[in-house]
């Protein structure tokens, strides 16, 4: 009999292996926890705080995708402090980022009834269109940071490290090695970072092209 | 550019190789200070050398302020315009400055000079302070311009005042103490007697003192290195947090110009206790002056069998090696700081696991703050009851208050805990200069909260902060008279928090951006309906579900403003 | 997603890794490919070609209806024919006719040694299946190949005759298992350049050694990606695989590291074998081989002494003119340590097409009927003879031709006409321009495929397949996973499947030659005809298209119950005991010399697909538009050649000109050429010398020169893109 822990989620009891994360003790019993830069593919980060909840007795609101649920441990997935970061925290991605096609994010911003006006003079990301190699565009206006393509194209799957971060704050952004175009960097155009991209940000030129009402043939020379 | 001669960069990375990606910041140092900056050809090289993935090599040098990809002047002019210096006109000093070369809104570079504004320099008792190429310059007026861009203007020295100075005991001379006169004065006595005993006993006696960390987070220092000690794991490393950048802050930086020798005992104290055979003082890389005396103690120290195999003739082996950080307060953070040391950017890492079990490169650490490690000498030379015949119960010892701001003496003061803030704000730093009133005093730095003259008999301790509301952090005392416009103290930090966000997690990342643009708008009187409001969310959002401390504290200053002067902000 | 949006789940027809892909589909326009993120083979990940390289799907060269030659072609005389304007489109009626006509008149004139197919690894099973059926039941010959004969045939060979299977004998998910007692510990990886031929699996070996501590070793002449993974690297000169492996057997044996209990308990021969290697000593090893002494050592003490040991391997073994022996070294060193038959360890040859292992299975190979029953053996015959409704004794008892075989036959008296079906030997083929030679002798040439290749430019007639997308069916990856294949668009133009071709043809013959009884041929879908293959090859007894329809299985599957099978052998061998074979050193046949200094060694590169009919006109030519020849700084320094300046490579055979491209991934005397590109066929150099068991040709040694040529003398002299992947 491996060990199994209990602990209480939202009044309930839940009883999970040892090891087990809050948010998987939450899923095993349909206690519904947002997320967004959670993956099953990719290392949990913790990074968005969208699945942050209360635990009795600790300072701070946890990520629950990262914190292991611990014996006894008392858990709140929607106390005011997490229902207010969570509204805040998608009103920010609101103000920041073009969310259109993130459709799981969508529904997030319904759910907790973001106000998408809420920052007025908002600075936005606003980077000009990625196109520099036949297979995908990047589109940084979408971009919500949530590290997976750098994750796959790191060490959780291809171990090729084309992407990574440049700048830093709030002028993180994706980038190559001194910006150098996708086919000159170690790339090797596995697309799994547009596999897991969330909001559209990585999207194959097909698809793209597509939405404009072109086929490939019918591109422009040269682009 | 420079031609690249590879002969020359192959030799100086040959040096760096064998280390692997530990190596990348001090690589690229290294490497930047051949070039002048770090152009693309020279950073391939590096990675190869190192083994570090390019887009990664490319990673760290955007991270860190102090590594440039593009040209930059020879001479690099970083002027302060954060909370004592822009108070004391740094605005001015940069934009006179800029006037001086002829510099366009778009331009920073004038021939030979590139000039920037920089985060709090740890100059603030010299405010306004400078840093011209590697030379500091403090108390810097507008119309010195020309001089100040050829480094030449009023060098700053320690400033030292307090009673009951144990930690500061040969601080103030203006120049480092060197090893004789270290050890004439008992220096290093304290490390022969830990050798006497076990590491059990020297821990022991450390806990029994209650000494708490004095970088902030006060989490109680011996209790840390037994959880160290005991931890499963090998190596084991120690490792001195001297990253110091909470604007504000200087004291390490007094601690390690004049006294150096005093941390370097602590550091070997604190390794014995664990069982640590290596260690790292992370300094940040805008302390030049620092950087030489430090390196110049641990050379004393090797020479004179101090550190190395076999310390004075015992068993204890302990390497010790500098690590300049490239400019990034949150490197402060101490998981940042282990992922700088191991070559990447400085992003805090999740906790728990908490770093005396998981820390660098994995393994069980111990990492303290310059001024905690500085009482270590005292406690095992003199023992846990001499070491608590100052201070009080819950707060015991003397403590390093960095005043500056709108005070009569700006300066480093060492007092035993339990003092009140008026004594120290008035008795020993002269309160407000030319006669003017107190408005408000900003404690703990950027990352900290505002007391009012209401609070001047507030004890300083940390039981009677915690009662005030109030907190100690690093021991930042900043004056704030009746002339300042408090909005543009909150822009100024709000502005500090929004350069400094590592960019991790959403809550800092963004928040601390969003913050700054309410405050931009408060400050010009432009503030819109529902701002104050606005603020608050971002702000508790930030504070409840950050990541790591720099988050968590990014709004602690702007909400601790909104609760005591709620008109502001209308 | 909209009303007109869906998503079809298949198999990527590139690799034998068998990922499985989720087309993206507006209409009948696939736009994106995913992958499911649990599935067990390839867990979501995907290399270039499975993500981005199906829109060779809808290249303007696809041939859309059936293709006669405008000019008639007589043996000897055939020229190669790239443009529509000298075919002419018929209907499917008249082509099937005139096909048949021309097969049934050269059968009934000169027997069935005449005639000759080669069958597709690209194609489904049950295309397979059908195509050999059709040649051995009508023409009643066994020149049945395909281009395994190319790839693992030594590997094959060695396999049947030590262990009397044929396939990868674990699964590869095995490298990344959570349970660290179900996967291996140490990995060989020889003659295989895993990163760029099969991605997926390299992916899972790097995260074997960064996650979970494996120790690799590889084996390669090259300095390839994996090597920075790797605790050892053996550097071994091209063609001495047998002395490298022998040596680290001796090792083995002579430090006590055997398994004594697995050789006593589970093979035969050892003794003699032991005697064998006594030849191979360290000063003969590292003369003949440049590995040192201390790097056998280690790399034997690494395998012997591990938990789990499994041996991947590719070309770098099978494709050489001792390639059979090559193989058998490897096998023996999973003999000696017990390190088979467990799950983590294993004996894994990394197989390269989509469903070379399917094709195999389907018995479309000269020697063997489906399931890898001996063509002479008559109680194989005498049940083939029942499935197919024959009489008695009407199949053929002796051993077909192989591919090179085949082509080097074509002449009169020989074979006369061939039918090749997804095939191109016009760049596969070693010696190209004697290939042409032999492919100019033929006196009918049928092509059934998507576009006109090389070889295709030669025919008669063209029949205009489906491609993967377009059709139902299965495909057996490298770790024998039969796996559904799923239709997503409609067939281009009047294109049809391979399986339906075939069977409308067969129909057609089998009523000119007036066959008292019909072999079959009347399927409504292809599930029946993988029924049919279920009920007379017994390790495909258990597998229905409802079993298979969410995940494959794996071979052997016995019943309908079974569960299909992860690992083999782990109670006996399929011949009952595992045999060692004692070794002598052959090397390559072509030795570098003072006309022909350096060793010209071939292979694939990630972007594209061997021949380049599916990947040059797709968008993963824009990835990599020209061959590039590999050459190791050292010698371009020597030579004066500048990266990225054109140089002439010729060997005894032939010559061609590309572009250099300085690298360490090669070795110094050692050049590669990707052999993917017509105006540079890196096949018009090498050597036809076989393997005299398995037929393979030593695609990966042979004797060439280079030297400075001009930019006119390329192909695409404007087509050079900045590339930084390894």
């Amino acid at each position: 009999m491996n060990d199994e822990i209990t602990l209480t989620i939202d009044g309930q009891a839940v009883s999970v292996p040892a090891g087990a994360t809050i948010l998987q003790a939450a899923r095993s019993v349909n206690i519904p926890i947002p997320t967004i830069c959670f993956h099953e593919a990719t290392s949990p980060l913790g990074v968005c705080r969208a699945c942050v909840v209360e635990v009795q007795g600790w300072r701070t609101l946890v990520a629950s995708c990262v914190t292991p649920a611990a014996a006894g441990m008392v858990v709140n997935t929607h106390s005011e402090r997490v229902t207010r970061s969570r509204r805040t925290i998608l009103e920010m991605l609101a103000s920041t980022v073009d969310l259109s096609e993130a459709p799981e994010i969508q529904l997030l911003l319904q759910e907790y009834a973001a106000d998408l006006q809420r920052f007025p003079g908002a600075e936005r990301r606003a980077i000009p269109l990625l196109d520099d190699n036949p297979m995908y565009i990047r589109d940084y206006t979408r971009c919500i940071l949530c590290w997976r393509c750098v994750q796959v194209c790191a060490n959780d799957a291809q171990y090729v490290f084309a992407l990574n971060f440049s700048g830093r704050g709030f002028d993180t952004s994706i980038a190559t090695f001194y910006d150098r175009p996708m086919p000159a960097t170690t790339c090797v155009f596995c697309g799994q970072c547009v596999g897991v991209c969330p909001t559209g940000a990585l999207k194959t030129k097909r698809e793209w092209l597509l939405e404009k009402g072109l086929l490939p043939e019918e591109k422009p020379a040269g682009a | 550019m420079a031609e690249i001669n590879p002969l020359v960069l192959r030799e100086t990375l040959s040096r760096y190789a064998p280390q692997g990606r530990t190596a990348l910041l001090p690589a690229l140092h290294a490497v930047q200070a051949i070039y002048g900056y770090l152009p693309e050809a020279v950073a391939v090289e590096v990675g190869r050398a190192l083994g570090v993935p390019l887009s990664d090599v490319h990673g760290v040098i955007k991270f860190y302020n102090l590594f440039h990809p593009e040209p930059v002047g020879k001479t690099l002019l970083q002027v302060c315009t954060d909370p004592a210096c822009a108070m004391n006109g740094g605005e001015d000093v940069l934009q006179a400055i800029r006037l001086h070369l002829g510099l366009t809104e778009e331009q920073h570079t004038a021939g030979d000079i590139t000039v920037k504004r920089a985060a709090c320099l740890g100059l603030c008792e010299h405010a306004p302070a400078l840093l011209v190429g590697q030379t500091a310059l403090g108390r810097a007026q507008a119309s010195q311009a020309a001089e100040l861009c050829q480094g030449r203007g009023y060098r700053p020295h320690a400033l030292v005042y307090g009673e009951q100075r144990r930690l500061t005991l040969n601080c103030g001379k203006g120049r480092p103490t060197t090893l004789a006169e270290y050890e004439a004065g008992g220096g290093y006595r304290a490390l022969r007697r830990a050798l006497e005993q076990s590491p059990a006993a020297v821990i022991a006696e450390v806990k029994a003192s209650g000494l708490v960390g004095r970088g902030g987070a006060a989490f109680p220092t011996g209790v840390k290195w037994e959880g160290a000690a005991q931890a499963a794991g090998d190596p084991k490393y120690v490792i001195c947090n001297a990253d110091e950048s909470e604007p504000g802050t200087f004291k390490d930086r007094v601690l390690l110009e004049e006294d150096p020798h005093r941390l370097l005992e602590g550091l070997l104290i604190a390794a014995y206790a664990i069982g640590a055979s290596k260690g790292y003082i992370y300094l940040r890389g805008e302390y030049p002056a620092a950087q030489i005396t430090v390196l110049a103690a641990i050379q004393q120290a090797q020479q004179a069998g101090l550190l190395g195999p076999n310390i004075l003739g015992s068993n204890f082996c302990f390497e010790l090696e500098l690590r300049l950080g490239a400019g990034a307060y949150i490197c402060g953070e101490e998981t940042a700081l282990f992922e700088a040391i191991e070559g990447k950017r400085g992003y805090p890492r999740l906790k728990p696991p908490f770093p005396t079990l998981h820390g660098l490169f994995g393994k069980p650490t111990a990492i303290n703050n310059v001024e905690t490690l500085c009482n270590a000498p005292f406690i095992v030379e003199h023992g846990a009851a001499a070491y608590r015949q100052l201070g009080t119960e819950i707060s015991p010892g003397t403590k390093l208050f960095c005043l500056s701001g709108d005070v009569l003496r700006p300066g480093l003061y060492e007092t035993p805990f339990g003092v009140s803030l008026h004594h120290l704000l008035y008795d020993l730093a002269g309160g407000v200069p030319e006669g003017r009133k107190l408005q408000a005093i900003l404690f703990g730095g950027a990352a900290g909260a505002f007391a009012t003259p209401a609070q001047l008999d507030a004890e300083m301790s940390f039981e009677g902060l915690r009662a005030t509301g109030l907190p100690l952090g690093s021991g930042v005392v900043l004056a704030i008279d009746e002339r300042r416009d408090l909005r543009q103290i909150l822009l100024g930090l709000a502005r500090f928090f929004s350069h400094e966000s590592c960019g991790k997690c959403f809550p800092c990342q963004i928040g601390t951006r969003r913050q700054l643009e309410i405050l931009e708008r408060l400050a010009r009187d432009a503030a819109l309906p529902g701002d104050a409001q606005r603020l608050s969310d971002v702000g508790l959002t930030m504070s409840d579900a950050s990541l790591c401390g720099l988050g968590q504290t990014a709004a602690s200053a702007v909400l601790s403003a909104l609760r005591l002067w709620p008109a502001l902000f209308d | 997603m909209s009303a007109e949006e869906n998503c079809v789940a298949t198999i990527c027809p590139y690799c034998g890794i068998g990922c499985n892909l989720e087309l993206h589909l507006k209409g009948d326009y696939i736009y994106k490919v995913t992958s499911p993120f649990d599935n067990p083979v390839n867990h979501g990940n995907l290399c270039v070609k499975g993500r981005f390289g199906y829109d060779f799907v809808y290249h303007k060269h696809r041939v859309t209806t059936p293709l006669v030659r405008r000019t008639p072609q007589s043996a000897g005389a055939r020229t190669q024919a790239f443009d529509l304007s000298e075919w002419q489109p018929v209907s499917w009626d008249e082509a099937l006719d005139l096909v048949a006509d021309r097969l049934v008149e050269i059968y009934r004139r000169d027997g069935p040694e005449a005639l000759a197919v080669y069958v597709c690894a690209k194609a489904t099973n049950e295309d397979n299946y059908l195509l050999q059926k059709l040649y051995r039941s009508l023409f009643r010959t066994n020149n049945v190949d395909h281009c395994t004969r190319l790839c693992h045939a030594g590997s094959v060979i060695a396999l049947q005759q030590a262990i009397g299977s044929s396939a990868m004998s674990n699964t590869a998910a095995e490298l990344i298992h959570p349970d660290p007692r179900r996967r291996p510990d140490v990995l060989i990886v020889t003659g295989s350049n895993t990163a760029e031929n099969h991605p997926i699996i390299a992916q899972m070996m790097k995260a074997a050694v960064e996650k979970y501590a494996a120790s690799l070793i590889v084996v390669d002449p090259r300095r390839l990606e994996l090597v920075d993974y790797a605790k050892l690297w053996l550097p071994l000169k091209p063609g001495s695989n047998v002395p490298v492996f022998s040596a680290i057997a001796k090792v083995i044996i002579e430090e006590g590291l055997a398994n004594r209990a697995f050789i006593e308990q589970r093979t035969e021969g050892f003794d003699e074998f032991a005697q064998s290697l006594e030849k191979f000593t360290p000063e003969y090893v590292e003369r003949v081989s440049g590995v040192k002494h201390d790097l056998i050592q280690q790399a034997a003490r690494l395998y012997a002494s591990a938990e789990r040991g499994a041996i991947y391997w590719g070309m770098g073994i099978s494709q050489l003119s001792h390639g059979v022996a090559s193989a058998l070294a490897l096998i023996h060193l999973a003999f000696l340590t017990g390190h088979i038959g467990r799950e983590g360890t294993g004996l894994n040859p990394l197989r390269g097409q989509n469903n070379v292992q399917g094709s195999s299975d389907m018995g479309g190979m000269p020697f063997h009927y489906p399931g890898y029953q001996r063509v002479d053996n008559p109680e194989n015959a005498a049940r083939w003879e029942q499935a197919w409704h024959i009489e008695a004794g009407g199949l053929n008892r002796q051993l077909g031709l192989t591919t090179t075989e085949i082509l080097s036959h074509a002449h009169p008296g020989g074979v006369r006409a061939l039918y090749m079906m997804g095939e191109n030997p016009m760049m596969s083929e070693p010696n190209l321009n004697l290939t042409r030679q032999h492919m100019q002798q033929l006196e009918f040439l049928v092509a059934q495929d998507l576009f006109i290749n090389e070889s295709g430019a030669f025919a008669d007639v063209i029949l205009p397949a489906v491609s993967f997308a377009e059709k139902d069916g299965t495909f057996t990856n490298t770790e024998r996973r039969v796996q559904r294949v799923r239709q997503a668009i409609v067939p281009r133009g009047q294109a049809r499947p391979d399986w339906q071709i075939i069977c409308d043809l067969a129909l057609r013959i089998e009523a000119r030659l007036g066959r008292p009884t019909s072999a079959g041929w009347n399927y409504a879908h292809p599930s029946e005809i993988l029924a049919e293959v279920a009920r007379n090859v017994p390790d495909y007894a258990g597998i229905t298209y409802q079993r298979i329809e969410k995940l494959g299985l794996q071979t052997p599957v016995h019943d309908s119950n079974h569960p299909g099978t992860p690992f083999l052998f782990a109670d006996s061998f399929p011949r009952g005991r595992g045999k060692f074979y004692p070794l002598d050193f052959v090397t390559a046949v072509e030795q570098p010399d003072y006309e022909y200094p350096f060793i010209l060694t071939t292979g694939r590169v990630l972007e594209h697909w061997h021949g380049g009919s599916m990947t040059r006109r797709s968008q993963l030519d824009n990835l990599y538009p020209e061959a590039l020849l590999q050459i190791h700084p050292l010698d371009a320094e020597m030579l004066g050649i500048a990266d990225g300046a054109p140089v002439c490579v010729a060997s005894r055979r032939g010559e061609i000109t590309l572009r250099a491209q300085i690298t360490e991934k090669s070795t110094v005397g050692l050049v590669f050429i990707p052999f993917h590109f017509a105006e540079a066929a890196a096949n018009l150099i090498t050597i036809d010398a076989l393997d005299p068991q398995a037929r393979i040709p030593e695609f990966k040694a042979c004797a060439v020169q280079l030297c400075p040529a001009r930019d006119e003398d390329l192909a695409r002299p404007d087509k050079r893109l900045e590339r930084g992947r390894y």
